[in-house]
């Protein structure tokens, strides 16, 4: 009797074990087969103000939002508000302007934040509520 | 998955069919207008800066508090050795699971940020009694869940008295905890009352035990049987008592207010003055939500199913006011902060607060009576809840 | 530094000051160009307690400078929806029922030193900042709105749709809640509130910003000279917003 059931259970985790391992399978074979069909081209975007970024490129890139956040911890909860990680910092040096001179917010399409974005495929939750504009403190130069 | 002697599942009819779509389709109507809420914000609600908690918080707070008094039948059979109780045991431990995961799914969805569960899963602030009760909700489906597994597993089966007072114990907690969210807003006059804990405790047991019987009820009928009258008359006289018990801590809140700590201005307005909120108090929680199930359910000549089914239908529907008038009418009255004082401003002080349900919050509350019946649905078709027979004889 | 046990008005007195006073040149008004009180990586510490006080008999009906340099310096825009929309600071005018002296005062978050929103949110979204500043902690906000239900002076506002425009020093957005901040942003660098300052601009000095804990601070002099009151101070909250003619 518990012989029994236990060889029926172990062969319904058996079967949906299998399900599992076939779907992950097909899974990874149709991401393999559109990366290699869809050329996915590098992100493009603007040029940033200034000599050079805060960090290291390449720690920027994977980075960046581990000090972002680390500083926003220190400013919202603490007060501190060195400008060296402050997501106010980054777009002050990287908002590109538009031909009359204005500034274009960085989560607009073709700009810094937004472009590397898609690319990513990740989703920016910042500037529901983060101005994505320098403000007008910071000097209007190029 | 054990099969037990005197229970079994749900089988495909074409009324399990029936229920099941309706039930899915107001759960959808309610993930529609969660959806609503969540995209354009929630201006799009009746909900504003002076009315906080809406409809939603009305319906996921009756879920909830209904959730732990459905486990009431279970506790009976178990607890209290009741034997004639066993038969609804599992369906009303089924329920309390359902009904609170319906009540939980709206509680969520109502967010400003549904999108942060996975905050609010991680960060807890130990001073918060909302904190509290999202782990006494997650402890109440982890030994619901156990308690079932004890039900259902033969070899298990000589724990089920134990497990089942713990379960028993940690829904008279969560019962506690539940009305505490009410009892720590020290500022608000209508939550200011030391009968919160036990008005809540018997409002569950009410609340549950009408779900039990009209969902119990539903469910027996899609399994093309009827509840054992026996048991139905003696979950009919508990009601009964219920809906007095409700009623007496109902009056006793009241008279604390007006004679204890002297809120006379805010009963003036749920007693005489409130308008919709007065009428809703005497109209509908009092007159139709008490005093006529008080006596569909307490005099032996209504003794007739279809009263029954009547009185539960009551019975739920004054709870729903009850929650409503309780938070709804405690928010629209103001805030009393310079006694003495007639006061204006842009903010609404001094002023009873407007607040009207939108389609979108009326439906997302539905939604929640619809998941937990969906899920109840889902329950009874997989594992064996419903007692084969009930005629009350073949119980040995 | 343990401000629980003993009263208000002692703990006034026994903090002594940071060690950097401030000069003041008349309310709300400070030579910011001399050393901040604070480094900018200097975190906010609790040897201050920044606080307002509001002279009721000084502020005047009909006038809502404070109001307006509040919506202005915090981007607080107006959707024609009233009832949802946000208020961080109110006018709100009294009529003694007795005796129909009539009065009017701004009200905001009391910035209270037991604040009921901190104690009941459930993921610490809001805080009291070590300086006594109460905040809400937008990233972790999970707009349950129990602060709201919870909070006596009914201070806090719910974002109930999308914005845009957000100023860089005030992000702010649909689906969590927020209140007064002090202007944290500008008490960070040494200045006085919006509000503060446009009272003083107005000629009217009814708002005086300070640190309650500042034996020279003019806020905590006035308040040891004159006779304040907290409202609903019988809630014990301790807040760090007082009223003097009321
Ligand atoms: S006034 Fe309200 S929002 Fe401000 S600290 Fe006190 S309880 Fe919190
Ligand atoms: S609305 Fe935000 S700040 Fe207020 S209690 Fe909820 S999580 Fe905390």
């Amino acid at each position: 009797m518990i012989w029994g059931d236990l060889i029926e259970r172990g062969c319904k985790w058996l079967s949906r074990a299998m399900r599992v391992v076939v779907m992950t399978i097909a899974l990874s074979l149709g991401t393999s087969v559109i990366e290699a069909y869809a050329e996915v081209s590098q992100p493009v975007f603007p040029s940033a103000r200034g000599e050079q970024c805060v960090e290291p490129v390449d720690i920027m890139r994977r980075d960046h939002f581990e000090f972002l956040k680390h500083q926003r911890d220190k400013t919202v909860r603490e007060g501190i508000r060195t400008p060296r990680h402050s997501l106010a910092g980054c777009i002050d040096c990287h908002a590109d302007k538009d031909a009359q001179g204005r500034f274009v917010p960085v989560n607009a399409k073709g700009q810094f934040c937004q472009s590397c974005h898609v690319y990513a495929a990740v989703k920016i939750d910042c500037f529901s509520c983060h101005a994505a504009r320098p403000s007008e403190r910071v000097s209007q130069s190029p | 998955m054990m099969k037990s002697a005197y229970f079994q599942s749900v089988s495909s009819s074409r009324g399990y069919w029936l229920i099941s779509a309706i039930a899915g389709v107001i759960t959808l109507a309610g993930l529609i207008g969660a959806e609503h809420m969540e995209s354009a914000g929630h201006w799009v609600t009746g909900m504003s800066n002076q009315v906080v908690w809406g409809v939603p918080h009305v319906f996921a707070i009756f879920l909830i508090v209904a959730a732990s008094g459905a486990l009431n039948t279970a506790s009976i059979a178990s607890v209290f050795a009741r034997d004639d109780y066993k038969p609804l045991a599992r369906l009303s431990a089924l329920l309390a699971i359902a009904l609170l995961s319906g009540g939980l799914a709206v509680l969520v969805l109502d967010l400003g940020r549904p999108d942060r569960l996975i905050v609010a899963m991680t960060h807890y602030n130990f001073k918060s009694i909302f904190a509290w009760n999202i782990f006494l909700y997650i402890g109440f489906m982890f030994i619901v869940g156990i308690y079932l597994w004890m039900m259902f597993e033969p070899r298990m089966n000589r724990f089920t008295a134990r497990v089942g007072t713990a379960a028993f114990i940690w829904r008279l907690v969560l019962t506690t905890g539940t009305g505490s969210i009410f009892g720590f807003l020290v500022a608000r006059e209508a939550f200011d009352s030391a009968v919160m804990a036990p008005l809540f405790i018997v409002m569950s047991l009410s609340f549950g035990t009408a779900l039990t019987l009209l969902i119990g009820m539903l469910i027996f009928w899609i399994n093309g049987a009827t509840m054992d009258p026996a048991l139905a008359q003696k979950l009919r006289r508990l009601l009964g008592f219920f809906v007095i018990g409700v009623a007496y801590l109902v009056a006793v809140d009241h008279l604390t207010k007006l004679y204890v700590t002297g809120h006379h201005q805010l009963e003036q307005f749920i007693l005489v003055d409130g308008g919709i909120y007065t009428l809703l108090f005497w109209g509908v929680q009092i007159l139709l939500g008490t005093v006529v199930p008080a006596i569909l359910l307490l005099l032996p000549r209504f003794c007739q199913r279809g009263y029954l089914i009547a009185a539960a239908l009551l019975v739920v529907v004054g709870a729903l006011t009850q929650v409503y008038v309780l938070i709804i009418g405690g928010q629209v009255f103001p805030l009393e902060l310079f006694p003495g004082y007639s006061v204006t401003s842009t903010f609404y002080d001094g002023v009873i607060a407007d607040y009207t349900p939108s389609l979108a919050e009326l439906a997302l509350g539905m939604g929640g009576m619809g998941l937990a019946v969906l899920v109840t649905l889902i329950g009874v078709r997989i594992l064996p809840f419903v007692p084969v027979q009930m005629t009350g004889k073949n119980q040995d | 530094m343990d401000m629980k046990n003993s009263s208000p008005r002692r703990t006034f007195f026994t903090q002594a000051s940071a060690g950097v006073a401030l000069l003041a040149l008349a309310p709300g008004v400070r030579l910011v160009d001399l050393a901040l009180a604070r480094a900018q990586d200097e975190p906010a510490s609790a040897a201050q307690r920044w606080g307002l006080l509001v002279d009721v008999d000084r502020c005047v009906s009909g006038c809502d400078a404070c109001v307006s340099a509040c919506n202005t310096e915090h981007g607080l825009g107006d959707s024609e929806r009233p009832q949802t929309d946000a208020q961080w600071i109110r006018k709100v005018d009294l009529v003694d029922h007795n005796t129909g002296r009539q009065l009017s005062l701004p009200l905001m978050c009391q910035h209270c030193e037991e604040p009921p929103c901190v104690d009941v949110c459930p993921t610490g979204a809001s805080f009291r900042r070590a300086d006594g500043i109460v905040l809400v902690d937008k990233h972790t906000c999970i707009g349950c709105r129990y602060c709201m239900m919870a909070c006596p002076y009914k201070a806090r506002s719910f974002i109930h749709e999308d914005l845009t425009g957000q100023k860089t020093h005030a992000p702010r957005g649909k689906g969590a809640v927020e209140s007064c901040t002090l202007c944290v942003h500008r008490v960070d660098r040494d200045e006085s509130p919006a509000c503060v300052e446009a009272c003083t601009d107005a000629g009217r000095e009814a708002l005086v910003f300070g640190d309650i804990n500042d034996r020279n601070d003019p806020l905590a002099t006035q308040l040891a000279e004159t006779t304040t009151r907290e409202l609903r101070a019988d809630l014990k909250l301790n807040t760090a917003v007082r009223y003097r003619g009321l």
